[in-house]
């Protein structure tokens, strides 16, 4: 009997290789605990049974496109949708010979932070089930916090891999954006979605990124790494400058268990050798979460016209013509998290209103990215809480829809500026896991993972859930 | 009061690159419908747009011949609407940064050269085809059923736009038939309206003769042929000129006419303000033309182009009609330049192209010159079947007129004087008759032998020889 809770994905690929344990009595491993714990947490969507690859299995966010494998983005207007094509991820996965352990629930279009929008049913986090995994990519995060898949995608925009990483216990990266194709990976805003690794350890992560990352000609947004993916391997922080910005750490609603633990950190982090310096990003945040509700649902507006109901997914019935045939699918297959933000786009883009909303937006963008880069002159990377809070309850935020997007406001603005970010537990507040968000500029992934895995051995964090222990 | 026309085009030419603008399916618009389709013209989800390259430089090529300024960086925009032939809820396309912008070509007439010019030429795709059913001639009203061939969905499209400097429909008619040529010599799309290849719309307006001011423009939209066009913009000039003379106003509206009956009278629609929500296009990154190509080579790759050599058919003195129909094909255009270079008139050298080598099949662009010239020059010396014969074999391997000539006609006299002499003592009372000082009489000889040798006597050797023995 494989015990799945500890077990990362780099020990796996040592049992595999030493011939312990087969691929399919790894899969099977997993396939079990999946059918043990996963009718409580809800983390998977569909679980696939057939083995394929010698390789350690992975799961996938429901918004990665797999051939012959239904794939919803968790929006009933997707529901029986099965891609006749892989999307690049899936292929470099299947090429690196990891099985697909099934396809795990989000936020229906990866729109919102708690996995409370999915159209089939919220998922629970495995550390206290009456809390939210946090979301978009929650049912990748509780997966792998729950030892149902070694290694998880996920994919994130506002920070939906970061934010449910850090309410799950887990290391989750947003790449740099552009390292890593989003061919095949059901739209939310383009300019912004990015898929990610979700994994136990920041080693994990670096060997996730690596088979994933790099220029595919069929994504024109995409680049080849400058450099290659390190494996980090240093246990100290000799020489790293991190900025600890005002404006992350100080922001209103962070609650005060969180701060402790992100504080602990640092000084952690101080002790390995690294220069702490506290600096300001006073634009990027007080900015980054009212322009990301401008571009986000704008563009979120446009990719999801395609959803008509006439060549795929939901379509409703009755008589009428084109136009009713719409309004009708789409008022059936839509949640009201899209729906919400296809009027807001909608409006944000209409004539007369997009200088002053969409076109303007994308202006402050820039700006935080100037900001950004300012900063990484005088800083490797920069620190803070990846949430503003500890996972919250079920239902607490879903009837006000600002607390929920204020759920991203630490992690909203360096995605805005297209900068990668990396979130690690740090500790425990009330029990539950916080997270540390550390950015760096862009192509640093190798900075990233070298700082994450110098301080995931010095804090020690146990990722198993206690419940679970 | 007299009146001006103030018209402008737009023009959407498909492309016939070998794929199509965003993905790697065949260009196939008339083949058997939805096979040459893939997740990403069927606007999958996740699928993104990657663009075609060919297209891109045929656009930059384009442009240039148009005379446009091409863009030091162009942006794909989304223009977002809800219809069964945009499978993605947004059509792929460029606004605010264009490929192409601030042309301006030539349109020479019988008046001289008129300016047009070209606002902006962009690259965008084509919508799927939407064929409505069960209702009355296919329209969308009334009918039954709607059904979508996707295998033009994403063909590349050029869209060109004139400025408003049209003030006829005859100079309309001649810009349609010079843009089309432009586009099939650069080898860049077939621009025939029959397959849908080359399409557009037309605006016009009237004002006062000499005014600057811009009235409410109607658009004209389906019409299926330059002449059609020139027809339909004739009749809404009058037709707008008429109610400002009786005091009224034009109302800004569309003419959608019946491609398939001309005579029909065009359906009217007010002109609906559509929000298109035009955004850049995330998926792709901007085009940086001069980084990618040199563009001073692509211009040094421009052939002549078709208004230039209008211009100078026209200066040589042709009607335009004329003018027109050499300038159709270039090769026609040099074959009749050479043959006026060897000392023929314009006029005849033009009928001689048109009428004889068109007749005779003759590939203009495989025939030398200066031999057909040669022909021409015997035309009134050979026999009509030995000139049409040398016309005919003009555009075989090495050809020569002289020698072809001398082969098909007999112009030996001790071949022809037996003949003559046996033809002037079968007719002694006509030889009488012309020495009696009827000398029309000579053309009556001539034809005789001309019968008796089977039309291969030499006629002005014949004619000499007549000539001189009914002297004597």
């Amino acid at each position: 009997m494989i015990e799945t809770l500890r077990l990362t994905a780099e020990q796996a690929a040592g049992v595999l290789e030493r011939g312990e344990v087969s691929a399919s009595e790894l899969h099977g491993a997993y396939r079990a605990a999946i059918d043990e714990r996963d009718p409580e947490l809800h983390a998977f969507l569909t679980t696939v049974d057939e083995v394929e690859g010698e390789g350690v299995p992975i799961a996938f966010k429901d918004l990665i496109s797999t051939r012959g494998i239904e794939t919803t983005a968790a929006s009933k207007i997707l529901a029986g949708y099965k891609p006749v094509f892989d999307a690049t991820v899936a292929t470099r996965c299947k090429q690196a010979g990891l099985p697909l352990l099934g396809k795990t629930n989000l936020d229906e279009f990866a729109m919102g932070s708690s996995t409370e929008n999915s159209g089939f049913g919220p998922t629970r986090n495995p550390w206290d089930p009456e809390r939210v995994p946090g979301g978009s990519s929650g049912g990748s995060t509780a997966a792998v916090a729950a030892g149902l898949a070694p290694w998880a995608l996920g994919s994130d925009t506002g920070g939906s891999i970061k934010q449910p990483a850090a309410l799950c216990g887990v290391v989750g990266l947003r790449p740099t954006y552009g390292t890593v194709s989003r061919y095949g990976i059901v739209a939310f805003a383009s300019s912004l979605d990015q898929v990610g690794p979700i994994a136990k350890t920041v080693r994990d992560c670096a060997l996730l990124y690596r088979i994933i990352s790099g220029r595919d000609p069929c994504d024109s947004t995409t680049v080849e790494l400058p450099q290659r993916v390190e494996l980090p391997e240093a246990e100290d922080l000799r020489g790293l400058r991190i900025g600890v910005p005002k404006e992350l750490n100080e922001a209103e609603g962070i609650e005060r268990g969180v701060s402790e633990q992100v504080d602990r950190a640092l000084e952690l982090a101080r002790e390995l050798g690294a220069e702490i310096e506290a600096c300001s990003l006073p634009r990027s945040v007080d900015f980054g979460l009212p322009c990301y509700y401008l571009i986000a649902p704008s563009e979120a507006s446009s990719n999801l016209a395609r959803y008509d109901g006439v060549r795929y997914g939901h379509r409703a019935q009755g008589n009428g013509d084109v136009r009713q045939l719409y309004a009708r699918t789409r008022d059936e297959g839509f949640g009201d998290e899209p729906k919400r933000r296809i009027m807001l786009g909608t409006y944000a883009l209409s004539a007369g209103y997009y200088e002053a909303f969409y076109g303007q937006a994308q202006k402050v963008r820039t700006l935080i990215k100037q900001e950004h880069d300012a900063l990484f002159e005088r800083f490797d990377l920069l620190a803070s809480p990846t949430s503003p809070t500890v996972a919250f309850r079920l239902g607490e935020r879903t009837e006000n829809p600002l607390a929920m997007y204020l759920s991203d406001v630490l992690t909203i603005p360096s995605n805005m500026a297209g900068m990668p970010g990396l979130s690690i537990p740090c500790g425990l507040s009330e029990g539950l896991p916080v997270g540390l968000q550390l950015i760096g500029p862009q192509f640093s992934e190798n900075a990233l993972f070298r700082a994450g895995h110098a301080l995931e051995r010095a804090l020690g964090f146990d990722f198993v859930p206690e419940r679970l222990r | 009061m007299s009146w001006e026309a103030v018209i402008g085009l737009e023009i959407h030419v498909q492309l016939k690159t070998r794929t199509k603008m965003f993905c790697r399916c065949a260009v196939g618009a008339l083949d058997d419908p939805n096979t040459r389709t893939c997740p990403i013209c069927l606007a999958h989800p996740g699928t993104l747009p990657v663009p075609n390259k060919e297209a891109i430089e045929w656009t930059i090529r384009l442009g240039l011949a148009l005379g446009c300024e091409i863009a030091e960086r162009a942006v794909f925009h989304r223009k977002n609407y809800f219809y069964p032939d945009n499978p993605k809820g947004y059509q792929i396309s460029q606004y605010d940064e264009p490929l192409c912008v601030n042309g301006g070509v030539g349109l020479p007439g019988p008046d001289g050269v008129a300016e047009i010019g070209i606002t902006r030429a962009h690259l965008e795709e084509d919508a799927a085809k939407t064929l409505h059913v069960g209702g009355a001639e296919g329209r969308i009203h009334g009918a039954t059923a709607s059904l979508v061939d996707f295998n033009r969905g994403g063909t590349p499209l050029v869209e060109i736009v004139t400025d408003p400097d049209i003030r006829t429909a005859e100079q309309a008619r001649r810009f349609l038939q010079l843009l089309r040529q432009t586009v099939v010599e650069l080898g860049i799309s077939d621009a025939e309206m029959e397959k849908g290849s080359l399409r557009f719309d037309v605006n016009v307006s009237v004002r006062p003769e000499g005014s600057d001011e811009l009235r409410t423009r109607t658009e004209l939209k389906n019409m299926n042929s330059f002449a059609f066009a020139a027809r339909g913009i004739e009749r809404e000039i009058e037709r707008q000129i008429a109610i400002y003379e009786s005091g009224g106003q034009v109302d800004q509206e569309t003419l959608h006419f019946d491609p398939n009956r001309e005579d029909a009278p065009p359906l009217r629609s007010k002109e609906e303000a559509q929000d298109y929500r035009y955004f850049p296009e995330p998926d792709l990154v901007p085009i940086e033309p001069r980084r990618e190509w040199s563009l001073d080579e692509l211009r040094g790759e421009l052939v002549e182009s078709p208004s230039a050599r209008l211009e100078r058919v026209l200066a040589a003195g042709l009607e335009l009609r004329d003018a027109e129909a050499l300038n159709a094909e270039p090769a026609r255009v040099s074959l009749f330049e050479t043959i006026r270079d060897a000392g023929i008139e314009a006029r005849p050298a033009a009928t001689f192209v048109l009428n004889d080598v068109a007749r005779h099949e003759v590939d203009p662009a495989r025939v030398d010159g200066a031999e057909l010239a040669k022909v021409l020059r015997e035309r009134d010396q050979i026999p009509r079947e030995a000139f049409d014969a040398a016309v005919a074999a003009s555009a075989s391997e090495g050809f020569s007129a002289e020698a072809y000539l001398r082969e098909r006609t007999v112009a030996d006299t001790s071949e022809l004087d037996p003949v003559i002499d046996r033809i002037l003592s079968e007719n002694e009372g006509q030889v009488e008759a012309y020495r009696a000082g009827k000398e029309g009489l000579l053309g009556f000889f001539v034809g005789q032998v001309m019968r008796e040798t089977q039309g291969k006597a030499n006629p002005k050797v014949v004619n000499e020889r007549l000539r001189e023995k009914l002297r004597t």
